[in-house]
């Protein structure tokens, strides 16, 4: 089976970092497919940028050959040096045009440049990316894909399919983690239930936890839990009243 | 539905691995790649072109100076964007977490982060400037730059690295980086060359058209550090707090 | 052969670091592990003579990647349903 030639052979022995490209490009996608949590799509999309950057940087490889950095000897520098004894080495010519027996002892540079720009490209979509996550958590509460699918259903359902007028109330974060172990089926009952003011259906272990000392989160935190909380309103209503976070 | 994907995946995965076969074998010196014309030409002329001896830099800065331009503007266009995603929102209600981080800044951690940060924030300097002879230039640098206003955030608390970066002067920051960056390209054009062609810089400056190419490229390398460092904190300060500048992490 | 070696190790590590990373429920943990990815691709890169990109990796993969992940996370649940 690993004869020469073969195709196992081929794959992995001679290419075996090309294969484990492929695998790593398989791991990104099927996350990017398969999984439930945004983040983890998102760690699956990073994992393949970095899988194609990879396969783009190796394919400038060349055995034998040095980092893409001019050789003492070939420093285009050596003409600024002080002249010394030994003037009559190569360094001390300055620049020259390098010829082809040289050219093929340094490393490409054109696919490092390439995927330097992909990296830091890569890192700012990736706040993006996560910018969009904590907007979506504010905005539904979780950011589970499976969990997200039910409640844009269920707006849709209660707006008839268009742009209604009428808005359904938006659990609050705070909620879904009191229910998160319970099944995720919305029933009219949790809906009405909903408009029970905060105070009376705050779970103790949420007051349990350590207050913090250092003063710089102790107003916010402090008045946070301890106001009642407005009853929701809907979003396309008229502006309300600036509420406690104006930190605009 | 997982599964449908995965033997999505495993088909995509086949045909990927069959096309692998194709690929030059590795370190290959005569491979299609590594014996093309522009490479060859970039190794053998960034000397006497340049006189810089780092080709990355100078192919980054120089011959590919436009797309460094634009992925910079990128990096920009990303930090203003996380802003107004996490700004923009029309229900800011508060949101609780599930864990509150203890704010008592440690004595040994802020020691140690007192005396590291400035020797992080000299040797990002030095690697921005450095970056013509070793590897390193604008990218590295800043992030490195970035990083360490990061890491006094992280030891303190996000205001006192607000005290000293403030995020208004964030985005100022990275707004000059680019200025900096078009700014070189259009005093070429001003000086009769094409947008970033350095080498007409030498009519100004008292040095050789080559020399003009290295300081025009550490002036744009220096644009492009403003603008990742600035970006970097921002996009930090920005994700840690839900856009709200308050009670960082 | 060493540095074949070398590579094939890394290598194999690299696929088990990313299948990890997407394995663990805790979110943290998640992007800690994706830090070790983000390192582990720097090595080998300074390996194939790639050192621009391998210090722009350790820089921005371990610098600016993981720890904006960490703080997102703090800003959501920690456990992911799977």
């Amino acid at each position: 089976m690993f004869e020469e030639g073969s195709i196992f052979n081929q794959l992995l022995v001679e290419r075996l970092n090309y294969f484990i490209y492929v695998v790593l490009l398989l791991i990104g996608l099927w996350a990017m497919i398969a999984k439930n949590n945004l983040i983890k799509k998102l760690i699956g999309m990073s994992v393949f940028q970095t899988a194609i950057i990879l396969f783009y940087v190796s394919i400038g490889v060349k055995d034998g050959a040095t980092i893409p950095i001019y050789l003492p000897e070939h420093d285009p520098h050596a003409s600024h040096l002080p002249l010394e004894s030994n003037a009559s080495e190569v360094g001390a010519h300055g620049p020259q045009v390098l010829e082809a027996s040289l050219v093929s002892s340094y490393t490409n540079p054109l696919p490092h440049v390439l995927m330097l720009t992909a990296i830091v490209v890569g890192v700012a979509t990736l706040g993006l990316a996560l910018s969009v996550c904590l907007r979506i958590y504010r905005g539904y509460g979780t950011v589970e894909e499976d969990e997200l699918l039910e409640k844009l259903e269920q707006m849709d359902g209660q707006t008839g399919g268009g742009r209604g007028r009428r808005r359904p109330r938006k659990r609050s974060p705070r909620r879904n983690t009191q229910e998160s172990n319970q099944s995720r089926k919305v029933t009219s009952a949790e809906k009405s239930g909903s408009q029970k003011p905060n105070s009376s259906r705050r779970p103790n272990p949420k007051n349990a936890k350590p207050k913090p000392s250092g003063e710089s989160l102790n107003k916010s935190e402090t008045k946070d839990e301890n106001r009642p909380k407005p009853v929701r309103k809907r979003r396309k209503s008229p502006p309300r009243k600036p509420r406690e976070d104006s930190s605009q | 539905m997982k599964r449908t994907a995965f033997i999505l995946v495993l088909l995509i995965g086949l045909l990927l691995a069959w096309a692998a076969r194709d690929f030059p074998a590795w370190g290959d010196p005569h491979s299609p790649a590594s014996s093309s014309a522009v490479s060859s030409h970039f190794i053998a002329n960034t000397g006497v072109d340049t006189e810089v001896p780092n080709m990355v830099t100078a192919v980054l800065a120089d011959y590919r100076g436009f797309d460094t331009m634009f992925e910079t503007v990128v990096v920009f266009i990303a930090g203003l964007a996380v802003f107004s995603i996490l700004r923009g929102g029309p229900n800011r209600r508060t949101r609780d977490r599930e864990f509150v981080v203890d704010f008592e800044p440690d004595l040994i951690v802020t020691n140690t982060v007192r005396l590291i940060v400035p020797v992080i924030q000299i040797f990002a300097l030095y690697v921005l400037a450095h970056g013509h002879v070793s590897p390193g230039g604008g990218f590295q640098g800043g992030v490195a730059m970035g990083a360490s206003f990061i890491l006094i955030a992280l030891s303190w608390d996000l205001k006192t690295a607000l005290a000293r970066f403030p995020i208004e002067r964030c985005f100022t920051v990275a707004a000059l980086g680019i200025v900096i960056y078009a700014g070189i390209g259009l005093l070429s054009m001003f000086l009769g060359g094409e947008f970033l062609d350095y080498a007409h810089l030498a009519k100004v400056f008292p040095v050789s058209p080559e020399m003009a190419r290295y300081h025009a490229m550490l002036g744009v390398e220096i644009g492009v550090g403003f603008t990742v460092t600035a970006i970097m904190f921002a996009l930090y300060a920005g994700l840690s707090t839900d856009g709200r500048m308050r009670d960082g992490l | 052969m060493g540095l074949e070696l070398f590579n094939t190790l890394i290598l194999s590590l690299l696929v088990v670091v990313a299948v990890l990373s997407l394995w663990v429920r805790d979110l943290v943990v998640s992007a800690v592990v994706f830090g070790i990815y983000s390192f582990l691709m720097c090595l080998l890169w300074a390996e194939m003579g790639a050192v621009d990109v391998a210090f722009t990796e350790a820089t921005v993969g371990a610098g600016v990647s993981t720890v904006v992940l960490i703080a997102t996370v703090f800003n959501l649940k920690r456990k992911a349903k799977d």
